[in-house]
């Protein structure tokens, strides 16, 4: 069996003989796979970035809360229950959590059925990775030394100042390399949109090959843009590695590059 | 890791693989030492594949098994009535085929298989051999039959909308501007495609992951109607909380027959399928059979699908036609 790469150029509404496109990017109206495939990508990266996006903020905040000394009712509160949130969304598989916010969170809160299903799996993607990142914060911040802190608040600094000026910044470098893997894996976990009917890359691969009988092409495009989205995700995080990167600070440093 | 490394003295072939740098170059320098085991192996595996696929009655002969593929709600044709226990219209027609099939094959101790399919994985999982046969709600089409084969024709139906009742939808044109239904890996979604282009109809289309996850799309007001082929809609309402509540409606586009799907180019495996629905059709049988699941109370609710048997399926019980939709 060979493989027929000028399937991405047949119309996606002609009958099944007819012969591709002359033109691969659609003529008179008609849409080509290759365009369907294109929009169901801009879907996955879409949804990964906004989940991403939520991640990151929420993943911060709680991660950052988690490490704070209990010197004050507030800041044993406010740890207790990051870490509750931090179990909540880690102990749940993903794909339940996908269902829950589709299927059983509009019963309670009617104003989420106005919300696209896309956003709904963003929320869902995001605050799940959320637990991840925050974890990844919590190391970060309790990888530094101690002294750090004290001769911070030696030198007179609150509280915010000390994880301002002088803890995050560190602990934020350290947590890329772990950061970017996180990243890289909500592109991947983004597939689980398909369930709520969400027209990204899977939903493609799994309509598009049934209506062409040419599965093979369509599932080895749909894996290598996957692997290409998730590397590019990789590459430009260690761009920004790179470019922040300080003297005697995070993965790098210790490689003496 | 003293342990680790008398284990590994004990097994030197672990050794001399982690001198090459990845495992193919290990496994290259190994068949080139011993060009016979790499023609036996070679032999093995492509001789192996070539059996699995060609001659689906010599496979079934020789290993005393076949694999029956059902599908988990395609009510009335196949789904299940208990774990692992399919029945169905479709279910019904295997259970004249098996006799017939141990008369083919010589095989009185003939065990089957059952493989739960879905629409996404049938078609694969028959053309690669895992399932010998799937007899469910599986439209013969054009398109299908580049990689499988169907046998004679045992159903016909179209797509038409389910919607709740004063929804106001009558047709496919009341659609424009409305957000639709329908189930990945389905015909009916490129048809609604093509409809869309040609009517510019502007419709938003739900891509639900199954029929049930479709249905929910509808009851929870995400769409405004469940586009599919109609059986499969009778068969939704069948199972709805309040079947009262719904109806199915519209005028199908076009029409398409069902049909058993078995592997492409296996002539004798065909014959003796044809040869039992041809048999059917002809005794009677196959009106009794339809009646059964049709025209009667099935499980798992005891409610009737009241569907009378379509022009279409009356001519094909003299034609005999198995070929696909024009």
């Amino acid at each position: 069996m060979s493989l027929d790469w000028s399937v991405f150029c047949r119309s996606t509404t002609g009958s099944a003989g007819a012969e591709p496109l002359a033109n691969c990017l659609g003529q008179n109206g008609e849409l080509s796979y290759l365009q369907w495939l294109i929009s169901a990508w801009g879907w996955t990266a879409t949804v990964a970035l906004l989940g991403f996006v939520i991640a990151l903020l929420i993943g911060l905040v709680v991660g950052t809360l988690r490490t704070l000394p209990a010197t004050s009712g507030f800041n044993a509160w406010s740890g207790r229950l990051a870490e509750a949130w931090v179990e909540l969304f880690r102990d749940i598989p993903l794909l339940v959590q996908v269902f829950l916010w589709y299927h059983v969170a509009p019963f309670f809160l009617p104003a989420l059925k106005s919300l696209s299903s896309w956003l709904l799996v963003s929320i869902a993607l995001g605050l799940f990775t959320s637990a991840r990142i925050a974890e990844q914060v919590r190391a970060g911040i309790q990888s530094l030394p101690r002294g750090q802190r004290n001769a911070a608040l030696a030198l007179g600094m609150r509280e915010a100042q000390v994880y301002r000026r002088v803890i995050l910044p560190v602990a934020l470098r350290i947590m890329l390399p772990a950061l970017t893997s996180e990243a890289m894996s909500i592109v991947k976990n983004s597939s689980v949109a398909f369930a709520v009917a969400v027209a990204e890359l899977t939903q493609f691969a799994m309509q598009a090959q049934e209506e062409t009988a040419r599965g093979i092409e369509i599932y080895l495009a749909v894996t290598l843009l996957y692997a290409l989205t998730a590397f590019a995700v990789n590459r430009v995080l260690a761009v920004v590695e790179a470019r922040v990167r300080v003297p005697g600070v995070g993965a790098l440093a210790r490689q003496g590059a | 890791m003293a342990g680790l490394i008398r284990g590994a003295r004990a097994s030197p072939w672990v050794i001399n693989m982690l001198r090459y740098r990845c495992f193919a170059a290990y496994l290259a320098s190994y068949f080139a030492r011993r060009p016979v085991r790499f023609l036996v192996l070679a032999v093995l595996l492509i001789g192996g594949a070539n059996e699995a696929l060609a001659d689906t009655l010599q496979k079934i002969a020789s290993s005393g098994r076949i694999t029956l593929g059902y599908r988990e709600s395609s009510v009335p044709f196949s789904y299940l009535a208990g774990p692992r226990q399919p029945i169905g219209f479709g279910v019904d027609i295997y259970t004249h085929l098996i006799p017939a099939l141990k008369r083919a094959t010589g095989r009185n101790d003939l065990e089957v298989n059952w493989q739960a399919l879905t629409s996404q994985n049938r078609i694969p999982l028959i053309a690669n051999g895992t399932v010998d046969l799937e007899c469910g709600s599986t439209s013969n089409t054009a398109a299908r039959a580049k990689t499988v084969a169907f046998a004679i024709n045992y159903f016909y139906t179209g797509p038409k909308l389910l919607v709740k009742q004063g929804a106001g939808i009558k047709n496919f044109d009341d659609l424009a501007g409305k957000t639709v239904a329908v189930t990945t890996g389905t015909t009916t979604m490129k048809l609604l495609r093509k409809l869309d282009l040609e009517r510019g109809m502007h419709m938003q289309l739900l891509p639900g992951k199954d029929h049930a996850d479709s249905f929910l799309s509808v009851d929870a007001g995400r769409a405004v109607a469940f586009a599919m082929d109609d059986i499969l809609l009778y068969g939704q309402i069948l199972n709805a909380k309040q079947p009262a509540q719904w109806q199915v409606v519209g005028t199908p586009p076009q029409v398409e027959p069902y049909a058993c799907m078995l592997r492409k180019d296996d002539a004798a495996f065909k014959q003796v399928v044809d040869g039992v629905i041809a048999e059917l059709m002809r005794s009677g049988e196959f009106e009794r059979i339809y009646a059964k699941w049709f025209l009667s109370p099935i499980p798992p609710r005891g409610r009737s699908l009241n569907l009378p048997m379509s022009d279409a399926l009356r001519d094909n019980l003299h034609a005999l036609s198995d070929q696909p939709a024009r």
